[in-house]
């Protein structure tokens, strides 16, 4: 049915990895900057002789991966908005491919490129952060990668309303990095006023960081059923609205 | 059911952007194993009619079937049986030439031989070159060759020899040619006049989104441009009066020993001829100019420049 849609992402994928820069703002930050973060942490944690406060040893995971997620949600928008552009697009669309195998095949790439990223984070972060041994890992990087399908939703709605390539990068990071501040990470939900709470709970990102955390505490999947069942709503409707408005040229 | 020896059936094609009407009830026919070509002026209304007919645009009105196929709604499966050249594509920055040809020949179930299609094109020692690197004309072989690489039933081609130097333009109407021979049908538009009259077997002329008439280059020429000249240059004053006599001159021009004598039907440069020998008009040079579709544009479509 999706014909082509394994080559195509794989030979999206080694066209990506051919730009260095791409790899080095997708890959290579996240994992550098949690590496950094998590050593800080791990070396005032000895000093201090003491447990990690739950602010540090949950949510510092939580928004490393959500910043994961986040940056290939960009770097989607951005390479849709490039591929319109340049009639890449169009290109691709004159041929036996269906309209959705191409799409699918970038939605692929990104969820390859976010699943590196996050093994090279849980790697790395063994040595100098210390994970529990209750964690389960498995459990989050499903979680993480469910909740960048999500995202990733949001990403081709927003692509599909960006008018230039130039703009397509900022405009992705104007739409999705002030929904980090309302998630619930920075400031706890009922700390918001009831109007700013309202809005909270109206966008994905504070679904994604309540599935998050209870997934890297030890929650089972039944106990976020409502996140997910939020998330996938609101995964079906931006694929419909964005199926509804996307533009091929 | 059309015919099988239509290809190409177009009736009442319109499409709009917004207010600008880009065409405007196009209705016309291309036979199998023929080579037809679409010619206009800039922002005619070429690309978006291929583009109509090659299922990438939905069209506004009128009706289309391409191989007894309705390409709004059966595009996948027209897709597998025709080739696409677009005036404006590229490809990803970082493919690579090779790469290019094997995935467009893994979508289809009968390719050609990817590299024998990239030898003949002169493409043979850029497999592994990206494409960011080529040229414009080796992108624009790239193209063509991504267009044959089905074998395709019909091939559109869209300015195939836009930026291509004198060697790959030749080299390309060759192929093309050869595509006719094995029965396959050609779908093109063109800005070289040149190219549609050595190339095409029939053309339509487009403007303003309309259709302005559709022949063999040489029905259009006789229609539209049925006068030929006759250019001598002849030391006798009295030449130019014995030119007028003949029934069939429309004009004589000319300043000095050389004229250029005009006129109409099969026989005009007979008459010349005759009219030179029975008067012992003594002529240095003599030469005739027949109109091209060069000519048979510009009248149809003035010599206007399109914005
Ligand atoms: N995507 C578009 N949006 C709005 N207007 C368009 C679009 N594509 C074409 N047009 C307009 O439609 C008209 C026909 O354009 P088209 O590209 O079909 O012309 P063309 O004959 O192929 O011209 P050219 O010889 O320059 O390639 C032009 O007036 C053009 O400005
Ligand atoms: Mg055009």
């Amino acid at each position: 049915m999706l014909r082509g849609l394994w080559r195509l992402t794989w030979l999206e994928i080694k066209i990506f990895v051919r730009e260095p820069l791409g790899l080095v703002t997708t890959v290579g930050v996240p994992v550098l900057t949690f590496l950094v973060v998590g050593r800080a942490v791990a070396g005032q944690m000895q000093r201090a002789g003491s447990r990690l406060p739950a602010a540090v040893s949950v949510d510092l995971p939580v928004l490393g991966a959500v910043l994961i997620a986040l940056s290939g949600v960009l770097s989607l928008v951005a390479i849709i908005a490039i591929y319109r552009e340049g009639g890449i697009l169009k290109r691709l669309r004159a041929t036996p491919l269906r309209p959705q195998t191409i799409l699918i095949a970038h939605v692929l790439v990104k969820l390859a490129i976010t699943a590196t990223t996050l093994g090279l984070m849980i790697l790395a972060g063994r040595r100098v952060y210390p994970v529990g041994p209750a964690v389960p890992l498995a459990s989050f990087a499903a979680a993480v990668l469910f909740s960048t399908v999500v995202i990733l939703s949001l990403g081709f709605l927003i692509a599909s309303v960006v008018p230039t390539a130039r703009f397509a990068q900022p405009a992705g990071a104007v739409v999705l990095y002030p929904m980090l501040g309302l998630s619930g990470l920075f400031l706890p939900l009922d700390a918001l006023p009831p109007l700013l709470h309202g809005l909270a709970r109206l966008l994905p990102l504070t679904y994604v960081v309540s599935l998050l955390r209870g997934i890297w505490r030890g929650d089972g999947w039944p106990a976020h059923g409502g996140d997910v069942a939020v998330l996938v709503v609101m995964c079906v409707l931006c694929t419909a609205a964005s199926a509804r408005v996307f533009r091929w040229e | 059911m059309m015919p099988s020896q239509t290809a190409v059936h177009v009736h009442g094609l319109r499409k709009a952007y917004g207010r600008t009407v880009a065409v405007d009830d196009v209705s016309f026919d291309v036979q199998s194993a023929e080579i037809f070509g679409l010619i206009g002026p800039n922002g005619a209304g070429k690309t978006t009619t291929m583009e109509c007919v090659e299922g990438l645009r939905a069209a506004d009105g009128g009706t289309i079937s391409v191989l007894g196929l309705d390409p709004a709604r059966e595009g996948s499966l027209l897709q597998q049986r025709i080739g696409v050249q677009l005036q404006e594509a590229q490809l990803q920055k970082r493919i690579t030439v090779g790469e290019a040809v094997g995935f467009w020949a893994s979508l289809h179930r009968h390719p050609v031989d990817g590299h024998r299609l990239l030898e003949q094109l002169g493409l043979g020692d850029k497999r592994n070159a990206w494409f960011m690197t080529l040229s414009g004309g080796q992108k624009q072989r790239l193209f063509i060759a991504l267009a044959l690489i089905n074998d395709p039933e019909l091939v559109f081609l869209d300015e195939l020899t836009t930026g291509l130097d004198p060697q790959a333009r030749l080299a390309i109407w060759g192929l093309i040619r050869g595509i006719r021979e094995r029965g396959k049908t050609v779908f093109l538009t063109t800005h070289l006049m040149e190219e549609a009259e050595r190339l095409c077997d029939r053309v339509a002329i487009i403007d303003h989104g309309r259709l302005v008439d559709v022949g063999s280059p040489s029905a259009l020429v006789s229609r539209h441009c049925p006068e030929r000249t006759v250019v001598v240059t002849a030391a006798d004053p009295g030449a130019a009066d014995r030119f007028r006599t003949l029934p069939r001159v429309t004009a004589v021009v000319g300043d000095g020993p050389q004229l250029s004598i005009r006129g109409l039907g099969d026989d005009f440069v007979t008459d010349v001829v005759r009219c030179l020998a029975a008067h012992q008009i003594h002529v240095t040079d003599f030469r005739t100019v027949s109109p091209t579709l060069e000519d048979v544009f510009l009248k149809l479509t003035g010599h206007g420049i399109r914005n």
